[in-house]
């Protein structure tokens, strides 16, 4: 019932736009810095994300790169993941060099 | 109110409900901590229909906000001017880019909202539907509409929502500029001959009522108010708001010898704030029902702009189609 009804309503309205694939951006704020995500923009082509990237998020700024990749290409863990992933963490103060007792007196460790 | 011929997750009900409910506690104690809800996190879907109501809105009213500032651009008085302009507008459009992209992680199309927005569905800032007469509107616009903005989102910087909250920091750090820029402006036209000074003060006094109504509706009238504030999208009430940019507007008016057109404007010792006069809510209600001034106007400039865009969409995707049938012949 609520297919027929979008459907109906889609082929009331004159043909919509494509909005094209969307890309997730990365910019890097310097050099030596690491790529951070900045946002996505809606691209035909890589060449053409990667133009609208520059004009929507390096229009001033330090950004001396930039990356481009197909949204769907992002594998990311699901929130409810985040438990097995994560918190197993916690638990390994060993990981830590606070862990570990050294002689009083010793230096540069 | 529980029907045993249906499952459980279609029980009005019943188990689903006091499921539901968990959850919505659980959401709930995540946002009073401080906790940032990022797109993949389960959210009630009424918190997921606010955010997606008022950032498409929001998004909108970036985008509708180049219109009367990009009717100045070929008018700008010198090349210093025009290049502000130009800079602030396409900063605008960026902005609405910005917003757009955080409303589609919560799952919306942006064709969608781009189409509420075309064909009148959608609501956008009621301030951009009043004229830009004269060159010294374009300043008091820099100063009063931005400056009103940055006082909205700095609020929305820290919003609940991670996406919305990441695309408000970084719309306050070029905005400061839009502000600045448009402050500048007045204060030279303030300072200028008697009809420059004339011309802004004119600007001022058609700008500043409408600006206050940017805050939206007074609290006590405020339907959304109260469940953004709890699931921590606002911080702050649109009187409060409203309230701090007239704190910080009317010494800035004074410094350059501007007045307010307000007769009650007057300084409370007790509190600290300027207190203001009644502001029309008859007027504001007019705006956002689509009378104001400008309302016809802006849409249709938007929907032009969108139909003389058509080539150079359809332009883009041939050059795809073509690369995409060479890399395949190939």
């Amino acid at each position: 019932m609520s297919n027929e009804t979008a459907g109906s309503t889609t082929a009331a309205t004159p043909p919509a736009d494509t909005q094209w694939d969307l890309w997730e951006v990365f910019t890097q704020e310097g050099e030596g810095a690491p790529h951070e995500h900045a946002g996505s923009v809606h691209a035909t082509t890589a060449e053409h994300a990667m133009q609208n990237a520059r004009d929507v998020y390096a229009r001033r700024g330090k950004v001396v790169s930039l990356w481009v990749v197909p949204t769907t290409a992002i594998i990311a863990s699901a929130p409810s993941d985040a438990g097995p992933l994560f918190d197993p963490a916690n638990d390994k103060a060993y990981r830590h060099p606070q862990f570990y007792k050294v002689p009083r007196g010793v230096r540069g460790m | 109110m529980t029907d045993k011929n249906l499952p459980a997750s279609q029980q009005v009900g019943g188990t689903a409900t006091a499921e539901e409910a968990a959850r919505v506690a659980e959401f709930e104690a995540r946002i009073a901590q401080g906790e940032s809800i990022e797109p993949k996190d389960w959210m009630p879907e009424r918190y997921r229909k606010q955010l997606i109501r008022m950032m498409s809105q929001h998004a909108h009213s970036e985008i509708v906000g180049m219109l009367p500032e990009g009717n100045w651009i070929t008018r700008a008085p010198s090349l210093r001017r025009k290049m502000v302009l130009l800079a602030k507008v396409q900063d605008e459009a960026g902005h609405g880019l910005y917003i757009y992209c955080g409303t589609e992680t919560l799952g919306v199309d942006r064709e969608e909202l781009v189409d509420q927005l075309l064909t009148g569905k959608a609501k956008y800032s009621s301030i951009f539907n009043y004229p830009t007469l004269t060159w010294a509107d374009i300043g008091v616009i820099g100063w009063f509409v931005d400056g009103a903005a940055i006082v909205n989102q700095t609020m929305l910087a820290k919003a609940s929502f991670g996406p919305y909250a990441r695309a408000m920091v970084r719309i306050c750090k070029e905005e400061n500029f839009h502000k600045k820029q448009g402050y500048e402006s007045v204060a030279t036209l303030a300072n200028g001959t008697p009809e420059q000074h004339a011309m802004v003060q004119d600007a001022v006094n058609r700008w500043w009522w409408p600006s206050l109504m940017m805050f939206g509706p007074s609290d006590k009238d405020s339907p959304n108010s109260a469940e953004l504030m709890r699931w921590r999208v606002k911080r702050d009430s649109n009187d409060t708001l409203r309230q701090r940019f007239v704190d910080l507007t009317v010494p800035q008016a004074r410094a350059v010898n501007l007045t307010l057109p307000d007769p009650d404007l007057r300084h409370d010792e007790a509190s600290g704030h300027w207190l203001f006069g009644e502001i029309d809510w008859k007027e504001f209600h007019e705006v956002i029902s689509g009378n104001g001034p400008c309302n016809r106007e802006r849409l249709a400039a938007r929907r032009k702009a969108h139909d003389d865009g058509a080539w150079v969409r359809d332009a883009a995707e041939a050059y795809a189609a073509k690369r995409r049938a060479d890399a395949s012949a190939a």
